[in-house]
C-alpha cells in the first residue's frame, strides 16, 4: 500500500489532482437495469412517505408527551432516550432524501421536509444541500468531496464515538454561527455558489433565532425541558445515527469511481430500516439516487448479484471498528470490496495506490 | 436550419425519454403521456448527466444526477441544482419519425 498523508481540503492541491485525473464530476459504474425496471423504482408517490412521516409524527409527539409529563422522575429517561432518536437521529435521514427530492411526489412536501428536518439537523439547508450535490458528484473523491465522515486519520469520528454527540453538536452549532454572521469556509465557498451564500447567512440567523427561544425559554421557566425538546434532542440522541450512518463510507476505498467500493450497503431489521428510512441500502441509493428510499429494498434485490455481499449491523462494525483503529496509526490502510464472481469489473480511478 | 430524422415515434415510450445521438452531441426526446414530442440537449446543464436515464414528470424532466428539473417545453430550469437553462428544439413528427430542427 501507499504512504501518502492526504489532504483533504477543497482548496488544496489534491484538488486540481483530482480535476486533473478526471475524478470530478466522473462517470461512475452502474449496473445495468432495463429501462421500464428503472422507471418503476424511480415512480414517485406520496402514500409511502405520507403514511412514514405521519408515525414519525405521531411516534415525536407520544414520546415527547411522555418525557413532558414524567419530567422530574426517572420515568421520563425512557421516553427521552426514544424522543431523542426519533429527532436526533431519524432527522438525518429524512433531511437527506427531501433533499434528493424523492420520497413525495408533491415537490412542496419534500421542500417543507427538507426544512423541517434541516433544522433539526442544526445543519444550514442551503450549504448543505450544495455539499451533498458535491458528495454524490465526487463520492470520495479525495479534495473533491467535504463529507468524507472518516477522513484519515480518523481521529475526529473516534472522538465523536467516544464523546458521543457533544463533539458534533458544539461543531454544528459554532458553525451555524459563523453561517450567521457571513463567514463560510473556504470549502463552502468551493461548492456553494457565490450567489446562495446571502440566502444561506439567513437560514442560520431563522435557525439560531429559534434557538435563542428556546434558551429563553429555558431561562423563564428555570428548566431546561424546552432544550430537550428542541435545541438538545440532536446532542443526545444522535448515537444511532453514528452507528448506522457512519459505515456508510468508513474504511473504504477513496478516490474510485464505483459506488461498489467505497459505498456500504447493510441489512437492518424493520424497526430500524423505519428510524433510518432504507439508507442502510446505502450502495444502491448512490448507484441511483433517483429511486425513493421505499423502493430501495426492491433496488437491492435487483442489483445485489453485483455487488459485494451486505452484511449485518454487528458483523459490519465487528469488520469496522478494528480498520479505523488501525487507520489512527496506519491510514492507507482500508477494506477492499470483494465483489462476487460475474460482476461488472470494478472502476478503478487512477489515483488508488495499491 | 435542416430538419434531421431522429427516432421513430414508437422507439420512445409514452410518459418517457430517449436518448439521440447525431454528429457528435446528444439531444433528449421526450414523449409525454398524451403523445406531445419534444426535444432538447441531452446533457443536464450543472453536471453534463444524460437526461435520457431521468424521470419524465408531466412537461419537467428530473435529472437523474441531482434531481435538477427543467420543463422541457422551453428548457427552464425548475429545481435546484439546475440554475442554467436547456437548450431546446423544435420537433415535427413525418411518416412516424421524429424530425428536429437543428442548427446549421
Ligand atoms: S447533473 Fe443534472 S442536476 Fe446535477
Amino acid at each position: 500500500m501507499g504512504r501518502v498523508r492526504r489532504n483533504y481540503a477543497l482548496t488544496g492541491p489534491e484538488r486540481e489532482q483530482a480535476i486533473a485525473d478526471g475524478l470530478a464530476s466522473a462517470s461512475w459504474y452502474q449496473t445495468p437495469i432495463d429501462r421500464k425496471t428503472l422507471k418503476q423504482l424511480m415512480a414517485r408517490r406520496n402514500g409511502p412517505a405520507l403514511r412514514d412521516t405521519a408515525i414519525w409524527f405521531a411516534l415525536l409527539l407520544a414520546t415527547g408527551y411522555g418525557g413532558v409529563h414524567f419530567w422530574g422522575s426517572w420515568l421520563a429517561v425512557p421516553f427521552f432516550m426514544a424522543y431523542g432518536v426519533l429527532y436526533g437521529t431519524s432527522c438525518d435521514s429524512r433531511w437527506h432524501e427531501s433533499l434528493h427530492g424523492t420520497p413525495f411526489k408533491t415537490n412542496w412536501l419534500n421542500d417543507a421536509l427538507y426544512q423541517l428536518a434541516s433544522f433539526m439537523q442544526l445543519w444550514n439547508p442551503v450549504v448543505w444541500r450544495w455539499s451533498h450535490m458535491r458528495h454524490h458528484s465526487d463520492t470520495a473523491i479525495v479534495g473533491r468531496d467535504r463529507e468524507i465522515g472518516t477522513m484519515r486519520p480518523p481521529a475526529m469520528v473516534m472522538k465523536a464515538l467516544v464523546t458521543g454527540g457533544t463533539t458534533l453538536w458544539l461543531s454544528y452549532m459554532r458553525v451555524l454561527i459563523s453561517h450567521a454572521r457571513g463567514h463560510f469556509s473556504p470549502d463552502e465557498r468551493d461548492f456553494v455558489p457565490a450567489d446562495q451564500l446571502p440566502a444561506a447567512t439567513q437560514a442560520a440567523r431563522v435557525h439560531l433565532a429559534i434557538h435563542a427561544c428556546v434558551f429563553a425559554a429555558c431561562l423563564w421557566s428555570g428548566s431546561i425541558l424546552p432544550a430537550m425538546l428542541i435545541s438538545l434532542p440532536r446532542l443526545y440522541g444522535i448515537w444511532l445515527l453514528m452507528l448506522l450512518a457512519l459505515p456508510q463510507h468508513a474504511g473504504l476505498a477513496e478516490d474510485v469511481l464505483d459506488h461498489r467500493l467505497n459505498s456500504r450497503t447493510m441489512l437492518l431489521p424493520l424497526p430500524l430500516r423505519f428510524i433510518y428510512w432504507n439508507m442502510n441500502y446505502h450502495l444502491e441509493h448512490h448507484m441511483f439516487p433517483m429511486v425513493p428510499y421505499h423502493a430501495l429494498p426492491a433496488l437491492h434485490a435487483c442489483i445485489r448479484h453485483d455487488c459485494p455481499e451486505p452484511k449485518g449491523l454487528i458483523e459490519t462494525w465487528w469488520e469496522l471498528f478494528p480498520v479505523l483503529r488501525r487507520q489512527l496509526h496506519d491510514p492507507d490502510h482500508w477494506i477492499d470490496q470483494q465483489l462476487p464472481s460475474g460482476a461488472g469489473p470494478a472502476r478503478i480511478g487512477p489515483r488508488l495506490l495499491h | 436550419m435542416p430538419w434531421v430524422a431522429a427516432l421513430p415515434v414508437d422507439a420512445i415510450d409514452a410518459d418517457d425519454v430517449a436518448r439521440w445521438d447525431h454528429a457528435g452531441k446528444s439531444y433528449a426526446i421526450y414523449r409525454t403521456s398524451d403523445d406531445a414530442i419534444y426535444a432538447s440537449d441531452g446533457l443536464c446543464t450543472h453536471e453534463q448527466a444524460h437526461l435520457a436515464d431521468g424521470l419524465l414528470d408531466g412537461y419537467l424532466i428530473a435529472c437523474p444526477k441531482h434531481n435538477g428539473r427543467f420543463d422541457i417545453r422551453d428548457g427552464s430550469p425548475r429545481r435546484l441544482p439546475a440554475c442554467v437553462a436547456l437548450r431546446t428544439y423544435a420537433v415535427r413528427v413525418d411518416a412516424g419519425v421524429v424530425h428536429v430542427n437543428l442548427p446549421d
